[in-house]
């Protein structure tokens, strides 16, 4: 460099004497790598696959997420099986972006300490995962999960629902007004207790463009107000059922990422 | 920090050391221009051009406006496509193995050593992963969850028996499952208290126990009305409903008297889901004859 006119060290001066320049600059280098990786994913049309049969968690549901997220099931439990031989076969099909589109937050994760949960629903029965719950070794004795008795029971505290709900709508979680304004009531219809539960299917089973996509019993055995027992099973026995993998083509170019 | 020095374009080479200065100076202290060290320039130019030869072979940019997605690189490396080839080669490794389990009839699967050795391999480790959660390790089973290494069966423990059993499940939500409902004849109140207390006796007495026989003569026909359709007659059962033979050592839900009368007032009616459209045919088959083989298989 000797007889070179140093052009980049007599203007770097204006950096080193001005701290707002020198700020201002350390953000626009910065953020040239992160726009490069985020804003392609806001236009994107393949960032969520296209998948029939994903509709948002009904009250009940969400509900049970919540209670699920409170307990710190996450911090045992992932629901995200990775694309491998292995994890296939043990668990099914591999998630997919568009099954975790509705979670806010999202349950991925790496570290198990009990198995991945994505797609747990239906593998057991109701009464299965309230016993397993109450006492988990009665069922598995080898098991180290802690017991959650005190959900059986527990009523299911429904006065923030609607609130929830409205939360993720501004979110843009495609919750219509009208499930906003009925979700306790849809949450009790759900959950087996004598009210109308036509509307609450037809909702999310219109979102989900297929039939039937709520599943409405009495989830905890136990009639009446829906415990906490009913929203965290009802939650449990949805997961990783919503997407119908016989329409879903691994082939499409629009898939194979 | 100033810089009294003029503005210069000839590189101000230091007295002292005899390097080149950058031209800044801090309260009479200059700072030299010392070249970054060899090593140091060479990895850096290293990485680059790693970098560039990463782009060109694997997925690397995202998708501008205008393009389908991002670069696919020449390697087309996916993560999805490798695990669909990892098991389209497992199927294929195993393919001879599966269609054989999956189309010579059960009976003939059993007779043959070699298959039926595999058929138990791939269904301990099938019923390990999914079964045993319910059915205990080896089948040994839990309250509420049958025993499986036994001969005493809800369904029929016939191979046949058994693969429906797993496929369609028992009052699961596929349209073809085993079902049927025990009433909670107490809960509902179909029956008194006492007459539930009589029943019990009965049921007691029905298993070979000493009973009150007071209440054992007034269940007679609370007995014969209410419970004989499913469970017969003589109390013996009826696979067809998945009703349990009574008259045995056996009890799904506990055999005291306060476990019977529990039953008896508001029954579980136990759910088994359906594992048709979890498992391929042939790990339906392997199942099957993992728990036909576990003690019981008629």
């Amino acid at each position: 460099m000797a007889a070179r006119p140093n052009w980049l060290l007599r203007n770097h001066k204006i950096f080193e004497k001005h701290t707002f320049i020198l700020l201002v600059g350390i953000l626009v280098v910065v953020a040239i790598g992160g726009l490069i990786e985020i804003v392609p994913l806001f236009y994107l049309k393949n960032t969520i696959e296209k998948v029939e049969g994903m509709r948002p968690y009904t009250p009940l549901e969400l509900a049970g997420q919540s209670i699920y997220v409170r307990e710190g099931c996450n911090v045992c439990h992932s629901q995200m099986i990775r694309p491998l031989r292995d994890e296939v076969e043990r668990y099914g099909h591999y998630s997919l972006a568009a099954e975790s589109m509705y979670d806010h937050p999202f349950q991925w994760g790496s570290k198990r300490t009990g198995p991945d949960l994505a797609r747990v629903g239906g593998k057991y029965s109701d009464e299965w995962q309230k016993q397993h719950l109450i006492d988990p070794r009665s069922l598995v004795p080898e098991s180290i999960m802690p017991p959650y008795a005190f959900l059986e029971g527990r009523t299911l505290d429904l006065s923030n629902i609607s609130a929830d709900l409205k939360a993720l709508k501004l979110e843009g979680v495609p919750y219509t007004r009208a499930m906003v304004e009925t979700a306790a009531d849809d949450a009790r219809a759900q959950a087996g207790m004598d009210l109308d539960a036509q509307t609450l299917q037809d909702g999310y089973s219109a979102l989900a463009g297929r039939k039937g996509s709520v599943t409405i019993r009495d989830f905890d055995g136990e009639p009446g107000e829906p415990s906490e027992m009913d929203a965290l099973i009802a939650y449990l026995q949805m997961l990783g059922t919503l997407v119908d993998f016989k329409t879903y083509e691994a082939g499409d170019l629009q898939n194979q990422r | 920090m100033t810089d009294r020095s003029p503005e210069s374009h000839a590189p101000e080479i230091d007295a002292h050391s005899g390097i080149e200065t950058t031209g800044h100076e801090w309260d009479g202290i200059k700072e030299l221009n010392n070249p970054l060290p060899r090593w140091w320039r060479f990895i850096f130019w290293a990485s680059v051009v790693v970098a560039i030869v990463y782009w060109i072979l694997m997925p690397a940019w995202p998708a501008l406006p205008g393009m389908q997605g991002n670069t696919t690189g020449v390697l087309r490396q996916s993560d999805r496509s490798e695990v669909a080839a990892d098991i389209t080669a497992m199927k294929a490794e195993r393919s001879a193995l599966s269609a054989k389990l999956a189309s010579v009839d059960a009976a003939s699967i059993l007779k043959d050593q070699g298959l039926s050795q595999l058929a138990l391999s791939l269904g301990e480790s099938a019923f390990g992963d999914n079964c045993a959660a319910c059915h205990g390790a080896g089948g040994r089973g839990a309250r509420g969850y049958p025993t499986l290494a036994d001969d005493v069966w809800l369904w029929g423990g016939s191979l046949d028996d058994v693969e429906r059993t797993l496929r369609y499940g028992i009052r699961s939500s596929h349209p073809e499952t085993h079902t049927s409902e025990m009433p909670a004849f107490g809960r509902d109140q179909f029956l008194t208290r006492s007459q539930v207390g009589d029943l019990v006796e009965y049921v007691v007495a029905l298993s070979r126990r000493e009973a009150d026989a007071a209440a054992v003569a007034r269940a007679a026909s609370l007995f014969e009305q209410n419970c004989a359709s499913c469970h017969g007659a003589t109390g013996l059962g009826d696979r067809t409903k998945g009703a349990p033979n009574l008259t045995d050592a056996d009890w799904l839900y506990g055999g005291d008297r306060a476990a019977i009368q529990r039953t008896i007032h508001g029954p579980r009616n136990g759910v088994m889901p359906a594992w048709g459209d979890r498992f391929d045919p042939a790990t339906i088959r392997a199942l099957a004859i993992y728990v036909h083989s576990l003690g019981g298989g008629e």
